[in-house]
C-alpha cells in the first residue's frame, strides 16, 4: 500500500512535506535542480536582503567616487564596467530561472529594511514568477525606549503592506521571541499572512578568544533544536487556519514525522543539506514513508496534527517550560468511599 | 543622423575619431594622453564598432617604443592603426616614426603635448615633445581647442590616407586634452563620408602579404640610400594641397572651415603674433579687446607645422604687417630661436628673396611662453603686442615669468582682462575626495547639452595623492568659450571645504558683487565669527553675496557620507541662475541618473534625496559692515634658518610659485631635501593617540605608518624635565637600553588619518576590548593644542645611537630615525612603509635611483620633498631619470661610486707613508658590515681629512674630493611594477646580470598606480584593471624566479604586513650582499579597491592564501648540499577566493560577469597551487653559486 505524502502549504499543493529552507545553497540553479531530483516538494530561495543591496551599491559607488578626480595623472583607478549587477536583478533572474527550470513551487524570500523596499521588492519577486513569498522578518531591538508593542506594530504594518501589494501567497518567517506568540500569530494571520514559518534561526555572535573580537557566524542546527518549533506548532495548530511550516532542526525522517504529528504543513530543511548534500532529501522521504507504512498511516494528511496540543493525550506537556516531577494524581479515584 | 552637441574633453574628442577610424590601437599609458587609450579600450571592451563594422583591437604594450613597434607592424600588414602618447612616450617612438614615414605608411598619432623632462619632470603642457620629433618626416597638425581636436583628428586621418604621409595630430596636454567643452559631435556616417574607401583599399594593397611577396626594411648602401631617400619628395609636396582639399571637403560637409594657416584680426593690422595650440583662443580674445580699443593687431594660427608651407604662411599675413612676434611653447637652448620662429624667418626670407615686389621685411621677434602649462593670459598677449610697438623689441623674449637673470621676460599688467560680463565665471575649491570635480564636469554637461549656452570646465589638481585640493574653473556664456587660461575674475566662488577659508586665498579671485558659497558647519548666524580677517575683508569690500550650506550634514543625512558634491552642485545652480531652479534640479537628477545609474537605485535615491534637501539648507548670510575677526589666515611657518626654504619653498607652499623670479630657482634642478615638514597640511580628521599604559613597545605602528607620522624614540628620562604638558612617556622594556624611557608620538599636522597603525596594534586593553595602545581620536583644537608642542618636543629628543640598536628587530628598527617623512602619498599607501624602512636602515649612506611613477611623485614632486636628513646632515640623496631606464641609472651611480672608491683607495695607498699603516689598513680593509663598523669608518675618514689638510701633495688635494667614497654607499634602485616588469625590464634584467652591488626595490602594486591603474605584467590573473576590464586572462610574471635563475642575485619576496621581521631581514640581507639584490615588496594600493585601514592586516591573507608567498634566495647560503632558496611562508591554508573577495579588483568581476569570473578565479587558484608546488620544490633544490663576486669587490 502506498502512502500519500502530499500536503498543502500556503494553498500550494506539495507532493510531500519536504521544503528546502531559505539558505545559500538555493542560490544556485544547479543545486535547486538537484533538490528537486532528490524529492524536494518546494524550495524557498535564499533571502533577498535589501540592506545588502544598499550596502553593495554604495560600496561600488564609493569605490569609484572616492578614488576619482583626485590627482591629475589618475582621474580614476578602475575601469567602468558594463553592469555591476547590483540591486535585485540577479535575484530576480534566479527566481525566473528557477521557475523556468523547476516543476515544484518556488518561494521567494525577502528581508527588507524600509517599508518602500519591502513592498517594492515583494512586487518584483512576484513579477519574476515566484509561487509564494516568504517574509524574513527580524529586528534586533537595542533601543530601550522601544516597546514590544512598537515592534509588533511595526511587524504587522509590514505584513499588511506587503499583503496589499502582492497577490501570491504570503508566509511570514518569525523568531520565537514574542511574549505572547499565539496572539501575535493570530495578528499575523489577520494582517494577511497565509502561513507562518517557525522559527527563524538567526546568525548569532560569537567571541574569538584569540583575537578578542566578535565573530557572528552560522552554526548548523541539530535535531534537538526542533523542539522549539515542535512546541509552538502543536500549540498554534488548533488556533490557526493558516499554514504552519517548521524550520530549524529538521535532520531525520523522525524529525519530520514529529513535526507533522505536531501539526506542521511543511517541514523545512537546510542544515542537513549542508551536512549530507541534496541526496539527503531522498533519505528523509524514504524514512518518512517507511515510518508511515510501519505505523499504517494512509497519508500525511491523516497524521498531520494528530499530536497537536488539542489532540495530544497530555496537552499540558506542550506548556511545561521547566522540569518538574510528574504530578501524580493520588486522589480522584471517584466516589469509592 | 542629427549631430549632437556634447561636452567632452580633448582626449575623448580625439579618441572618438581614432576609435571609429582604426582597426588596431597599440598604446601605453602616459599622462596626459592615458585617457585616450583607456577610452578606446573601454569602447572596444563594450563592443563599440568602428566605421568598418569591426571592433578595434586595443592592446597595451610594455612601453611606447613597443606601442610604436606594434603600430609599425600592423601598418605593414595593412590594418588601419593608431596610437596615443605624449612627452617621453613620443620620444621613445622616434625610431619607428622615422621608419613609418620612410615607408610612407598612413597613420595618425594623437598627441596630448607635454613637457619633456629636463631639469625636472613635468606632466604639464608645452611643445617640447612634438618639436623634438619634427624631423621624423611626419606631417604635424595642431588643434587649438576641443572642437578642433575632433575635427582635426578626422581631417588628419583622411589626409594621411590621401597622402600616405603619416600625421602627428597634437593638442595641448591638460589645457585641451582635459578641458571639457561643448562641441558638435560628428557621427560615424560623417567619419565614413570623410574616409574614402579607395584610399583604404590602396593602403591594403601596399600591405606585405605572402600572396604578393615583397620586402621592406632593407639595408641600403651608399650607392642608393640617398636617392631613395629623395624619392619620397613628391608625397611631401602634395601634403599641403591634399590637406587643404580635405579641410575644404570637411567644411562643405560640416560647415567648419579650416586652413593651413589662419589669420585672425583686421586686414590692416600692423602687428601680428604667430603661434599654435590652445593659446590661440586667448590671443584671439585679446585681439578683439585690443581692436575695440583701436589697436590694429592680428594673429596667424599655425595649423600645419610640417610640412611648413612658406608661401601659404606669407599669404596669410596681412600686407600691412610691420612687426611679427612668433610664440613658441618650447625651449631649444643654444638655438638661434625656437622652431616656429626659425621657420617663420625662413619662410619670410624665402618669400622676400623670391620674385615679385614686396614692401620692407617685417621685423620678427621670437618668444617663449607657457612652458609646463605656465599661465598665458590676455595680459601677457597684450604685453607681446605692446613689445612689438617698441623701437627695439626684445628678441628673444619670454612672457609669463620674471626673468631677472638674463632679463628676457616682458613685463605685463596683470589687471588687464578680457573677460566679458555676460559670461558666468565660477571657481570651486574642493578636495579630491569630495567629488567637486566630478560634479562640476556634470554641471558643464548639463548646461552645455541642455541650454544654448556654451560651457567650459578646466580643473587644477595639486600634486598630492592624499588630501589633494582641486580647483575647478567653469565658464558659461553665449559665445564659444576660447579662454584658455584660468579664471582670475570670478563672479561665483564656492568653497566646498570649510577649513580652506583659513588656508587658501580664495576670494582674491572674486570680483565685486560676486557670489560666495561656503560649505559650512556653522549656520548663517554663526559663520561670520568663524571667518578669518582676510575673508571678512573681501566679503565687505567687494560687496559679495554670501551663502552657507551645511553640505556635510545634508550628505550624511542622505546616506552619502562625506560626499557633498550633489549638494554643492544644487546650490550652485540655485545661485548662479543659469537655468530656472526647477529645470536645474530636474537636469541635475537626470545627470545623476546618467552618471550613477549603473551603480544601482540606492545610489540614485540617496543622491536625489541630497539634491532635494540641499536648497532647504542653503542660507544667505548678512554680511556686517565691519571686520570683526581676530584670527588671520594660516601662513607657512618655517622654523629653520634656511634662506632658500624661506625665500622659495615657503612661497611655493603658499601657492605663490608663479611669482618667483628666475634667479630664485636652481639652475640645474638641484633642490634641498627634507622640506615636507614645512608643509603642515593637517588633513586628518582623526589622529592616533598613544596609551602608554598598555603599549607593549612592539614598534609595529611606526613600522607600517606610510607617512612617518607615528614615531618611537628611547631616551634618557632626564630629558623629560623640559617636556610640555601632556607629553607621554613610559620606561623602555628592552634590556639593551636599561633605564631608558620611551615615547610613541604622532605628528598631528602631518598624519593623514589612515588608521593603519591602530589596525595593526596588537595591544588591547583588558577592560575595554576596543581600546588599544594607540587609538584614533578626533582631531579637535584642544587635541592639536596638546599634541603640537609634544611633537615639537619629541623632535628635539636626541636620536638613538645607531650602532647600539638591535636593528634586526621590528622594535629596534623603529627606533631609527625615518629619513622619509610626510610624503604626499595616498593615505594608507602600501609602498611608502618600505621606503621609510629603507631610510631607517641605510638612510645616512643611501643613494636612490627612482623610476618615474608614484614613488617619484610622492618622493620628488615639488613644492616639498620627503627625503630628509639626520642630525649630522646626512640622508638619502635621490634622483629620478626616466621611467624606462631606472635600473641602468642606478647601476651608473654604483659604477661611479665604485670608480671613485677605487681612485680614493689608490690615493690612500699613494699617501700611505704620510697616513700611516693603521689608518690606511683600517680605511681599506674595514668590512663596513655593521652600523658600528660604518661609524668607525666614518671616524677614520674624518681622521683622514684632518691628516690630509696637513699634507701638501696633489694626491692629498685630490683625495679630499673623493674621501667620502671610502664610506660604503648603499645604492637602491626603486620603482614600481610598471617599470620593473614592463618598460624597464630589459634594463633591469641587464643590471641583474651585472653582478654589481646594487639593491633593487620593486614596489609591486600589480598595476600602474600613478597613471590610474592600468594592467602591467605584474597584474595577476582574474584581476580587473584598465586594459584588463574582463579580468586579466593570463597570470602574473614571476619576476622573482627570473632573477633567482641567475643564481648570483639575492632575491626576496616580502610583504611587510604579513611578516614584518622577514621584510626587515630581507632588506638587511640584500644590502649586505655585495652583488645584485632584488626585493619584490607587496604593496597594497587604492587601485585594488580595498579597505586601506586594514590593508596591512590584509597582507597576511595575501600570504596565507599563497597569493603572495614569501621567500628569500641568498646566493651566500648556497654550496655543496645547501639549499639557498628559503620559503618564509607556510603552505597556503586560505582559499584564494576568500582573499580575493575582499578586493574590488577581483570581486567586481564576479558581479559583472560571474561565470567568467568563476573560471578565472579557478585558474588563479591553480596558478597559486602550481606556484606553491614549484616553490616547494625549489626550496628543496641544492644549488652551488660559483662566487663570481670577488672580482667585483672593490
Amino acid at each position: 500500500m502506498s502512502v500519500d505524502l502530499s500536503t498543502q502549504y500556503l494553498g500550494l499543493e506539495l507532493k510531500n512535506p519536504l521544503v528546502v529552507s531559505a539558505c545559500s545553497l538555493g542560490g544556485k540553479l544547479d543545486n535547486l535542480l538537484r533538490f528537486e531530483d532528490a524529492g524536494a516538494a518546494a524550495v524557498v530561495l535564499p533571502s533577498l536582503f535589501e540592506e545588502q543591496i544598499e550596502h553593495d551599491e554604495m560600496a561600488i559607488h564609493n569605490f569609484y567616487e572616492f578614488t576619482s578626480e583626485k590627482y591629475p595623472e589618475a582621474l580614476s583607478f578602475f575601469p567602468e564596467l558594463g553592469d555591476y549587477n547590483t540591486g535585485a536583478e540577479s535575484y530576480l533572474r534566479l527566481v525566473e530561472e528557477a521557475k523556468a527550470s523547476l516543476r515544484i513551487p518556488v518561494i521567494g524570500s525577502l528581508n527588507g529594511t524600509s517599508v518602500g523596499g519591502w513592498t517594492d521588492y515583494a512586487r518584483r519577486i512576484e513579477g519574476a514568477g515566484a509561487d509564494a513569498l516568504e517574509l524574513n522578518i527580524y529586528y534586533v531591538v537595542t533601543d530601550p525606549e522601544m516597546t514590544a508593542t512598537d515592534v509588533e506594530e511595526r511587524y504587522l504594518d509590514l505584513v499588511h503592506a506587503v499583503r496589499e501589494s502582492i497577490s501570491i501567497p504570503l508566509a511570514v518567517k518569525i523568531g520565537a521571541a514574542f511574549s505572547a506568540l499565539p496572539n501575535m500569530a493570530r495578528k499575523f494571520a489577520n494582517a494577511g499572512a497565509d502561513g507562518l514559518v517557525l522559527f527563524n534561526r538567526f546568525l548569532q555572535p560569537d567571541i574569538d578568544l584569540e583575537s578578542l573580537r566578535v565573530h557572528p557566524h552560522l552554526v548548523l542546527s541539530t535535531s534537538e533544536e526542533l523542539r522549539l518549533p515542535l512546541r509552538w506548532i502543536a500549540i498554534l495548530r488548533p488556533q490557526l487556519e493558516i499554514s504552519l511550516a517548521a524550520t530549524t532542526g529538521v535532520h531525520t525522517a523522525a524529525d519530520v514525522a514529529k513535526l507533522l504529528l505536531a501539526g506542521a504543513d511543511a517541514t523545512m530543511i537546510a542544515s542537513a543539506l549542508y551536512k549530507h548534500g541534496p541526496g539527503h532529501l531522498t533519505t528523509l522521504l524514504d524514512g518518512l514513508t517507511a515510518w508511515l507504512t510501519e505505523k499504517e498511516y494512509e497519508s500525511v494528511d491523516q497524521m498531520r496534527g494528530s499530536l497537536s496540543q488539542i489532540n495530544a493525550p497530555d496537552p499540558d506537556a506542550f506548556e511545561r517550560a521547566n522540569y518538574i516531577k510528574t504530578l501524580i494524581h493520588f486522589g480522584d479515584f471517584g466516589a469509592t468511599t | 543622423m542629427e549631430r549632437s552637441l556634447v561636452t567632452v574633453d580633448g582626449n575623448e574628442a580625439a579618441a572618438y575619431i581614432a576609435h571609429l577610424a582604426n582597426e588596431v590601437i597599440a598604446i601605453y599609458p602616459i599622462t596626459p594622453a592615458s585617457p585616450m587609450g583607456e577610452l578606446a579600450d573601454a569602447w572596444s571592451a563594450a563592443g563599440r564598432p568602428n566605421i568598418f563594422g569591426t571592433v578595434p583591437t586595443v592592446i597595451e604594450m610594455q612601453s611606447e617604443a613597443g606601442a610604436a613597434g606594434a603600430v609599425h607592424g600592423a601598418l605593414q600588414t595593412g590594418a588601419l592603426t593608431t596610437t596615443f602618447t605624449a612627452s617621453q612616450g613620443l620620444l621613445l617612438m622616434i625610431p619607428n616614426m622615422y621608419k613609418i614615414a620612410g615607408e610612407l605608411m598612413p597613420t595618425v598619432f594623437h598627441i596630448a603635448a607635454r613637457t619633456v623632462a629636463t631639469h625636472a619632470l613635468s606632466i604639464f603642457c608645452d611643445h617640447s615633445d612634438v618639436m623634438t620629433v619634427r624631423m621624423c618626416g611626419w606631417a604635424m597638425l595642431c588643434s587649438s581647442d576641443v572642437q578642433e581636436v575632433q575635427d582635426f583628428a578626422l581631417i588628419a586621418q583622411a589626409a594621411t590616407l590621401a597622402s600616405r604621409v603619416p600625421f602627428l595630430h597634437f593638442f595641448d596636454g591638460f589645457r585641451t586634452s582635459h578641458e571639457v567643452n561643448k562641441i558638435e559631435q560628428l557621427t560615424p556616417d560623417d567619419v565614413r563620408a570623410m574616409i574614402d574607401l579607395e584610399w583604404v583599399r590602396a593602403h591594403r594593397s601596399r600591405a606585405l602579404t605572402p600572396d604578393r611577396p615583397a620586402i621592406r626594411g632593407t639595408a641600403q648602401n651608399p650607392d642608393v640610400f640617398f636617392q631613395a631617400r629623395e624619392a619620397c619628395n613628391p608625397f611631401y609636396s602634395a601634403v599641403p594641397e591634399l590637406l587643404k582639399q580635405t579641410m575644404d571637403r570637411f567644411a562643405d560637409l560640416f560647415g567648419r572651415r579650416y586652413d593651413l594657416f589662419e589669420y585672425v584680426g583686421p586686414p590692416d593690422a600692423d602687428r601680428v603674433v604667430v603661434l599654435m595650440g590652445s593659446a590661440c583662443g586667448t590671443v584671439e580674445e585679446t585681439i578683439e579687446a585690443l581692436a575695440a580699443a583701436g589697436e590694429k593687431v592680428g594673429m596667424v594660427k599655425v595649423r600645419l607645422f610640417r610640412p611648413f608651407v612658406a608661401e601659404r604662411f606669407v599669404a596669410a599675413l596681412p600686407k600691412t604687417v610691420r612687426a611679427i612676434a612668433v610664440l613658441d611653447r618650447t625651449k631649444e637652448p643654444g638655438a638661434l630661436g625656437e622652431p616656429l620662429y626659425q621657420d617663420v624667418l625662413t619662410a619670410l626670407i624665402h618669400a622676400w628673396s623670391g620674385a615679385g615686389e614686396r614692401g620692407p621685411l617685417p621685423r620678427v621677434i621670437g618668444g617663449r611662453y607657457g612652458l609646463s602649462s605656465k599661465e598665458f593670459t590676455p595680459a601677457m598677449v597684450k604685453a607681446v603686442f605692446d613689445e612689438l610697438k617698441q623701437p627695439q623689441p626684445k628678441n628673444p623674449f619670454t612672457v609669463g615669468i620674471v626673468d631677472d637673470v638674463t632679463h628676457l621676460s616682458l613685463s605685463y599688467d596683470p589687471s588687464f582682462s578680457t573677460e566679458r560680463e555676460d559670461v558666468v565665471r565660477a571657481i570651486f575649491y574642493g578636495l579630491g575626495s569630495d567629488g567637486t570635480v566630478g560634479a562640476n564636469k556634470n554641471s558643464v554637461k548639463i548646461i552645455g547639452e541642455n541650454t544654448p549656452l556654451h560651457a567650459q570646465g578646466y580643473f587644477v589638481y595639486d600634486s598630492k595623492k592624499s588630501g589633494s585640493i582641486t580647483i575647478s574653473h567653469l565658464r558659461f556664456g553665449p559665445r564659444p568659450i576660447r579662454s584658455s587660461y584660468l579664471i582670475s575674475r570670478a563672479n561665483f566662488v564656492a568653497c566646498h571645504q570649510f577649513h580652506f577659508v583659513d588656508r587658501l586665498e580664495m576670494l582674491a579671485a572674486a570680483e565685486p558683487g560676486a557670489t560666495f558659497l561656503l560649505n559650512s558647519p556653522y549656520g548663517p548666524d554663526e559663520v561670520w565669527d568663524r571667518l578669518p580677517v582676510e575673508v571678512q575683508e573681501q566679503l565687505i569690500s567687494k560687496r559679495i553675496r554670501f551663502y552657507v550650506v551645511d553640505a556635510v550634514k545634508v550628505a550624511q543625512e542622505s546616506g552619502l557620507g562625506g560626499r557633498i558634491n550633489t549638494v554643492m552642485q544644487t546650490c550652485f545652480f540655485a545661485l548662479a541662475n543659469i537655468l530656472p531652479r526647477e529645470q536645474a534640479i530636474a537636469e541635475i537628477k537626470d545627470a545623476i541618473k546618467k552618471t550613477y545609474g549603473k551603480r544601482g537605485e540606492t545610489v540614485l535615491k540617496r543622491n536625489f534625496q541630497a539634491v532635494d534637501a540641499a536648497l532647504a539648507a542653503l542660507h544667505e548670510v548678512n554680511v556686517p559692515e565691519t571686520v570683526t575677526a581676530t584670527h588671520r589666515r594660516v601662513g607657512v611657518q618655517i622654523d629653520v634658518d634656511d634662506d632658500f626654504v624661506k625665500r622659495v619653498t615657503a612661497r611655493m607652499i603658499e601657492g605663490q610659485g608663479d611669482l618667483l623670479p628666475v634667479s630664485d630657482l636652481p639652475v640645474d634642478g638641484t633642490f634641498p631635501t627634507g622640506t615636507t615638514r614645512f608643509e603642515k597640511r593637517s588633513i586628518a580628521l582623526e589622529i592616533p593617540i598613544w596609551d602608554p599604559k598598555i603599549c607593549i613597545q612592539c614598534g609595529l605602528c611606526a613600522l607600517v605608518c606610510p607617512h612617518a607620522t607615528i614615531r618611537s624614540k628611547i631616551y634618557d628620562p632626564a630629558v623629560l624635565s623640559n617636556a610640555p604638558e601632556g607629553f607621554l612617556s613610559r620606561p623602555y622594556t628592552g634590556k639593551e637600553h636599561p633605564g631608558m624611557a620611551m615615547t610613541i608620538q604622532v605628528a598631528p599636522d602631518d598624519c593623514t588619518g589612515c588608521g593603519i597603525c591602530v589596525d595593526v596594534c596588537p595591544a588591547v586593553s583588558k577592560e575595554v576590548a576596543k581600546h588599544k595602545a594607540i587609538n584614533m581620536t578626533p582631531k579637535d583644537e584642544a587635541l592639536l593644542e596638546r599634541e603640537r608642542p609634544c611633537w615639537d618636543f619629541f623632535r628635539t629628543i636626541p636620536e638613538v645611537d645607531r650602532s647600539v640598536v638591535k636593528i634586526e628587530t621590528v622594535k629596534g628598527s623603529q627606533l631609527l630615525q625615518p629619513l622619509f617623512e610626510f610624503s604626499g602619498a595616498c593615505a594608507g599607501c602600501g609602498e611608502t612603509p618600505y621606503i621609510k624602512l629603507m631610510t631607517q636602515l641605510f638612510g645616512d649612506r643611501l643613494v636612490i635611483a627612482n623610476a618615474t611613477g608614484c614613488s617619484s611623485i610622492y618622493g620628488g614632486n615639488l613644492p616639498t620633498t620627503p627625503y630628509s636628513q639626520d642630525p649630522q646632515g646626512r640622508g638619502p640623496t635621490w634622483a629620478n631619470s626616466l621611467f624606462e631606464d631606472n635600473a641602468e641609472f642606478g647601476l651608473g651611480m654604483r659604477l661611479s661610486l665604485d670608480a671613485q672608491y677605487e681612485y680614493a683607495a689608490r690615493l690612500v695607498e699613494a699617501l700611505a707613508g704620510e697616513l700611516g699603516d693603521v689608518l690606511v689598513r683600517g680605511l681599506l680593509e674595514s668590512p663596513q658590515e655593521t652600523e658600528a663598523e660604518i661609524a668607525e669608518q666614518r671616524a677614520r675618514v674624518a681622521e683622514l681629512r684632518r691628516r690630509l689638510a696637513e699634507i701638501d701633495r696633489p694626491e692629498a688635494r685630490q683625495l679630499v674630493t673623493v674621501a667620502d667614497c671610502l664610506v660604503r654607499k648603499s645604492v637602491w634602485i626603486v620603482g614600481g611594477d610598471g617599470w620593473a616588469y614592463d618598460i624597464g625590464f630589459g634594463g633591469l634584467d641587464h643590471v641583474l646580470a651585472s653582478g654589481r652591488d646594487v639593491n633593487i626595490l620593486v614596489l609591486d602594486t600589480e598595476v600602474y598606480s600613478n597613471t590610474g591603474g592600468q594592467a602591467s605584467k605584474a597584474t595577476p590573473r582574474a584581476a580587473v584593471a584598465k586594459f584588463a576590464a574582463n579580468g586579466k586572462a593570463i597570470g602574473k610574471k614571476d619576476l622573482g624566479m627570473i632573477a633567482v635563475d641567475y643564481g648570483n642575485v639575492y632575491v626576496a619576496q616580502v610583504a611587510m604586513g604579513a611578516q614584518p621581521l622577514q621584510t626587515i631581514k630581507a632588506f638587511q640581507e640584500a644590502e649586505s650582499y655585495r652583488g645584485t639584490s632584488l626585493i619584490l615588496a607587496y604593496s597594497h594600493c587604492i587601485a585594488h579597491g580595498i579597505d586601506m585601514t586594514t590593508a596591512m592586516n590584509h597582507q597576511k591573507e595575501a600570504m596565507t592564501s599563497g597569493y603572495w608567498p614569501l621567500f628569500r634566495y641568498d646566493p651566500r647560503t648556497g654550496g655543496e648540499g645547501q639549499r639557498p632558496f628559503k620559503l618564509d611562508s607556510r603552505k597556503p591554508t586560505l582559499p584564494f577566493k576568500e582573499f580575493a573577495m575582499k578586493e574590488a579588483r577581483y570581486a567586481m568581476l564576479t558581479r559583472t560577469n560571474p561565470e567568467h569570473a568563476e573560471r578565472l578565479l579557478g585558474l588563479a587558484q591553480k596558478d597559486i597551487d602550481e606556484r606553491w608546488r614549484f616553490y616547494e620544490q625549489m626550496a628543496g633544490v641544492e644549488r652551488s653559486v660559483p662566487d663570481l663576486l670577488q672580482e667585483f669587490r672593490a
